[in-house]
C-alpha cells in the first residue's frame, strides 16, 4: 500500500466535512501555556533544484576510500535486484503497513524474514527486527531480567571482547531500570573469554558473548554455554549473519543453545550509508517468547480455511499493555527487512557460504602478506572470521592518517576504545576485496609505515 | 447477563474468592471473562511467593488485552492451576470451576470486609455496562 499524500483540497475538504476550520483548530484544545515555541532556527525551505545543487556540492566533499574498517558494519556486495525491487512504492512509503486486511504481501515478506532469521540462527522463533544491533542487546538483557525468575539480582555479565558501542548504548537504556552490567576480561593472548572466569562471577541473569568477538575472534561458545546454564543464567549471543552461513549457530551451542540471540543484520543486503539505517534482529527460545520485545508476525487461518499473516502475541506490546510492555518499541525496520530478505533469497544458503568464505579468505591472505612486514604481526593468537587485529610498529592513529592520504581506510584505531591498544589496527576483509585492492592497501601500509616512523 | 455464584466474595477488580478452611481460592468471574475475550495465555504466580492485598500477582492475556489480577486477600501462594497451561481457555468456560486459577494461604484467616457480596457484585457489574 504506497503512501499518497493529500492536497491542500483534500484537506480542505476533510475539515470541512468535520466543520473545523483549519488543522491547527483541531488542536487548540492543548493549553497555551505547553504549547511549544516556534522553531525558528531552521532556515525556510528550499526549492528541489536548489537543494539538490546543495547536496551536489556537499557530496562533493566526501572521499570515498577503500574501506577496510569492519567493527560492526560490513561492506558487502549488494545484487542490484535487492533495492530495484525494494524501491517499489508499496515497500519505500507504506507506513507501518501491518493491517491484516490490506497488507498481506508485507506481512508474508516479514515472516518469510523471520523464517530465514531462525534457521540462520538456529533458534524456534524470530521477531520482525528492532532498530540495530546495539538496541536489540540492550532489549535482550532486558529481557533477560524479566524471562530468568530464578535469578534475583539484575546483574548482566558481558564478555570484554564485545562491540564497546553495544556496551555504551546497553548501560544508556538499561541503567535506570537498576541493571549492572559487569564486563569480564578476556585474554590478553588470545582476545577470547577464558571458561573459568565464569566458575568466578557471582549470581547473574544472563552472560552475553559476541560471535565472532569484536576483534573477530572465535570463543569457545559449546562450553561457555554449558557453564552459562549450569549457574543458572541466560545465554545471550551477539552475533554476525553472514558468518553464520560457516560457523556454528548459536541455537546449537552446548547442550541447549543460547536462549536469546541478537544481531546486526546490515551485512545482509544493506549498504554502509554512513552509520544508517540499520536493522537489529533478535531470536528467542519458545518458552520464553512472551518475553521478547518487538513485532512478531505468525502464520494462521481465516475463516474460509486460507492461509494469511498477521501480527501476533500483540497484547505484550506497548500499545495493549502500556506501561508493562516488554518494550516501548512498536515498529520494526521494514525497508531494511525487505532488502535483507530479497538479499538472502537471492544469495541462498550457498551464496552466504560463498561470500563467508571469500571474505575469511581475503583477511587470510592480507594478514599474512602484512605479517612479512617488519614489526606488523596479528595481536591475538587464535582463529578469526573475516576480522582480525593487526599490532603496528606505530600508533594506529597515525598510520590511518597517512595511508588516509592515500585513499585507504585501512581499519579501526583500537586504542580510541581500549586503553593499551594504541598500536592496535582492526582490520576487516570481504569478498568486494579484489587482489588490486589488497595490493594497494599493502602499498600504503608500507610506505606509510615508513613515513611514520621518520616523522616519530 | 453474566453469572454470578452465591457462595462467593468478589473483588470490584472483578476477582472471585472462595474461602475454605483459611485458603482462598482466586479466578475472574463470569463478566470479566466475557469482557476480556479469548484468553490465550496465563501468567500465575510463583509456588511459595508471598502477596499483600491490591499486589499484582498474576496476568491474563486474551487476544487484544493483558489484564493485571490482584491478589484479594494477604499470603503465600500454595497452589496454581496447571491445567491452564494448556488449556488457558478453561477461563473463558469454566470461570468458577476448571478456571481457578490460583489458592492463596491466607496471613489473616478471616474473611477481608471490604470485598463484594453477590448481590453487590452484581450492582457493579450493571452500573458498569452503562
Amino acid at each position: 500500500m504506497p503512501f499518497i499524500p493529500h492536497t491542500q483540497d483534500d484537506e480542505k475538504t476533510m475539515l470541512d466535512a468535520i466543520g473545523v476550520a483549519s488543522i491547527d483548530e483541531l488542536f487548540d484544545e492543548i493549553p497555551a501555556s505547553i504549547v511549544a515555541d516556534p522553531i525558528d532556527q531552521i532556515p525556510p525551505g528550499e526549492s528541489e533544484m536548489s537543494m539538490l545543487r546543495l547536496m551536489q556540492e556537499r557530496a562533493a566533499r566526501d572521499h570515498m576510500g577503500l574501506c577496510f574498517i569492519g567493527a560492526g558494519a560490513y561492506e558487502h556486495h549488494i545484487p542490484a535486484a535487492v533495492w530495484d525491487i525494494v524501491g517499489r512504492g508499496e515497500f519505500l512509503t507504506a507506513y507501518t503497513p501491518y493491517q491484516a486486511e490490506a497488507s498481506q504481501g508485507t506481512l508474508q515478506l516479514i515472516y518469510e524474514f523471520q523464517t530465514m532469521i531462525s534457521r540462520l540462527t538456529g533458534m524456534e522463533v524470530a521477531n520482525a527486527s528492532v532498530y540495530d544491533g546495539a538496541t536489540a542487546l540492550a532489549e535482550a538483557m532486558l529481557m533477560a531480567v524479566r524471562a530468568n525468575k530464578k535469578i534475583k539480582t539484575k546483574r548482566i555479565v558481558c564478555a570484554g571482547n564485545i562491540n564497546p558501542r553495544y556496551v555504551a548504548t546497553c548501560q544508556t537504556i538499561v541503567r535506570n531500570q537498576g541493571i549492572e552490567i559487569q564486563q569480564l576480561q578476556c585474554d590478553a593472548e588470545s582476545g577470547l573469554l577464558n571458561p573459568d572466569m565464569l566458575e568466578t562471577i557471582d549470581e547473574t541473569v544472563a552472560v552475553v558473548l559476541s560471535y565472532p568477538s569484536f576483534f573477530g575472534g572465535l570463543d569457545e561458545v559449546d562450553r561457555l554455554t554449558d557453564l552459562v546454564h549450569a549457574r543458572g543464567a541466560l545465554m545471550i549471543a551477539v552475533v554476525n549473519p553472514t558468518a553464520l552461513a560457516i560457523l556454528k549457530p548459536p541455537g546449537e551451542w552446548g547442550e541447549n543453545g543460547a536462549d536469546i540471540v541478537v544481531g546486526e543484520g546490515q551485512p545482509l543486503g544493506i549498504p554502509l550509508a554512513s552509520g544508517g539505517p540499520y536493522l537489529g534482529f533478535m531470536c528467542c527460545r519458545q518458552a520464553i517468547v512472551r518475553q521478547m520485545p518487538g513485532r512478531i508476525i505468525g502464520r494462521t487461518v481465516d475463516l474460509q480455511g486460507k492461509t494469511g499473516f498477521t501480527l501476533t502475541l500483540q497484547a505484550r506490546e506497548q500499545h495493549i499493555r502500556r506501561a508493562k510492555a516488554t518494550s516501548n518499541i512498536c515498529t520494526n525496520q521494514g525497508l531494511l527487512v525487505a532488502a535483507a530478505t530479497i538479499y538472502m533469497s537471492i544469495m541462498g544458503n550457498e551464496g552466504l557460504r560463498q561470500v563467508a568464505l571469500a571474505s575469511h579468505a581475503g583477511m587470510a591472505e592480507l594478514l599474512q602478506r602484512a605479517e612479512q612486514l617488519a614489526g606488523v604481526q596479528q595481536h591475538f593468537t587464535g582463529a578469526y572470521f573475516h576480522e582480525c587485529v593487526l599490532e603496528l610498529p606505530v600508533p594506529a592513529a597515525a598510520l590511518i592518517s597517512a595511508m588516509g592520504e592515500q585513499g585507504v581506510l585501512p581499519g579501526l584505531d583500537l586504542g580510541e576504545y581500549f586503553a593499551g591498544m594504541e598500536h592496535c589496527l582492526l582490520v576487516n576483509v570481504t569478498e568486494k576485496k579484489t587482489a588490486a585492492d589488497l595490493d594497494r592497501f599493502m602499498d600504503g601500509l608500507k610506505s606509510s609505515l615508513q613515513t611514520v616512523s621518520q616523522s616519530c | 447477563m453474566a453469572e454470578v455464584r452465591n457462595n462467593l466474595k468478589f473483588a470490584a477488580t472483578h476477582e472471585w474468592i472462595e474461602f475454605k478452611d483459611g485458603v482462598a481460592t482466586v479466578g475472574i468471574t463470569d463478566y470479566a471473562q466475557e469482557a476480556l475475550g479469548d484468553v490465550v495465555f496465563v501468567e500465575p504466580p510463583e509456588l511459595g511467593q508471598q502477596f499483600a492485598v491490591g499486589d499484582e500477582i498474576a496476568v491474563i492475556e486474551s487476544v487484544k488485552a493483558a489484564s493485571d489480577i490482584y491478589s484479594p486477600v494477604t499470603g503465600t501462594v500454595i497452589a496454581v492451576n496447571e491445567a491452564l497451561e494448556s488449556d488457558p481457555e478453561l477461563v473463558n468456560s469454566a470461570p468458577y470451576d476448571e478456571g481457578w486459577i490460583f489458592k492463596l494461604e491466607m496471613s489473616d484467616p478471616a474473611t477481608p470486609e471490604n470485598l463484594l457480596s453477590v448481590e453487590q457484585y452484581a450492582e457493579l457489574c450493571e452500573a458498569e455496562e452503562h
